[in-house]
């Protein structure tokens, strides 16, 4: 079983040579890495506040916080790892305005192991992409990680999702590394749950296409 | 291995983060538990069918309109002076 690989690779050298172009005021640099980046924090804004409105402003105000403090970042990780950082910040921060309600935090999951026990255990068959339409996978996908806590979701879409290694997610999101491990341990069994009862392989083949999964 | 512990270690096996000791081992587990087994395959599909879907994709328009804001913003940042954003 081949492993699950970060898939954004650029070469260090190259982008912290775009950055110090930056730093010294050129803003075709830091327009390249907005080029760069801007569908990234695009993704993990709208998996964090839900809201494409929100979404749209933290892309915005991430990449003008991180114009404004190019001369704070002191070159210790990668670029993309800083911007991250600042993106789920304000992510989290419009998420708290628009849920005044829910205390929201990356530590609000310490709750009990319980959740994150498997129950389904029934094979997916057939593939689920071959049971569903795009347009219906997509809508129970979307409505499944919606029903994860933040914290849980925010650390499932920056290693599995956008490609951060461990490290660099317990970076971004200032957790330590066994948090992060932890985190997404039950953010992947809770998701595999949920989807299981939608794409488990179905012996009465009734054709049931949705259980209400109970997401908040 | 017994069922809790390949499920501690499970994250790491999917992460190729396990050293190859305790991989025979998870993988002789595997071999005889079925469930999980099951479990194991189900969690890796989980991760690449989110990592294939890609759900929210920016359009080319809004992406467009992002990008001309952002750099509006950051020269009339530059402008006005430094300031805390």
């Amino acid at each position: 079983m081949s492993a699950i690989q970060p898939n954004v690779q650029q070469p260090v050298s190259e982008e912290m040579e775009l950055v110090r172009r930056a730093k010294r005021s050129d803003d075709k640099a830091f327009e390249e890495l907005v080029r760069r980046y801007d569908r990234n924090v695009f993704r993990i804004a709208q998996h964090i506040t839900q809201n494409r409105e929100d979404a749209e402003d933290v892309v915005q105000d991430a990449f003008l916080k991180a114009y404004g403090n190019l001369a704070q970042f002191q070159e210790q990780s990668k670029f993309y790892t800083w911007l991250v950082r600042i993106a789920v910040n304000e992510a989290l921060m419009r998420l708290r305005r628009r849920r005044p309600e829910r205390m929201v935090s990356l530590d609000e999951d310490v709750k009990t192991e319980d959740d994150s026990l498997p129950r389904e255990v029934a094979d997916w068959s057939p593939n689920p992409e071959q049971m569903y339409n795009q347009g219906e996978l997509r809508d129970i996908l979307t409505r499944t990680i919606q029903g994860l806590p933040a914290g849980f979701r925010t650390v499932f879409v920056l290693r599995d999702v956008e490609g951060l290694s461990t490290e660099e997610t317990a970076q971004a999101l200032e957790l330590s590394i066994p948090a992060v491990k932890s985190r997404l341990l039950r953010a992947r069994l809770q998701l595999r749950e949920r989807l299981s009862r939608y794409f488990q392989k179905r012996a009465s083949g009734d054709g049931e296409k949705s259980s209400g999964d109970g997401d908040q | 291995m017994k069922c809790a512990e390949f499920l501690n270690e499970l994250t790491n096996y999917l992460d190729g983060a396990l050293d190859a000791r305790t991989k025979s081992e998870l993988e002789d587990h595997l071999a005889w538990c079925h469930n999980c087994y099951v479990v194991c395959d189900t969690t890796r599909k989980t991760i690449e069918i989110y990592r294939n879907q890609e759900l929210y994709e920016l359009p080319e328009d809004l992406r467009g309109r992002l990008q001309t804001a952002i750099m509006s913003k950051c020269s009339a940042h530059k402008k006005s002076g430094p300031q805390k954003v």
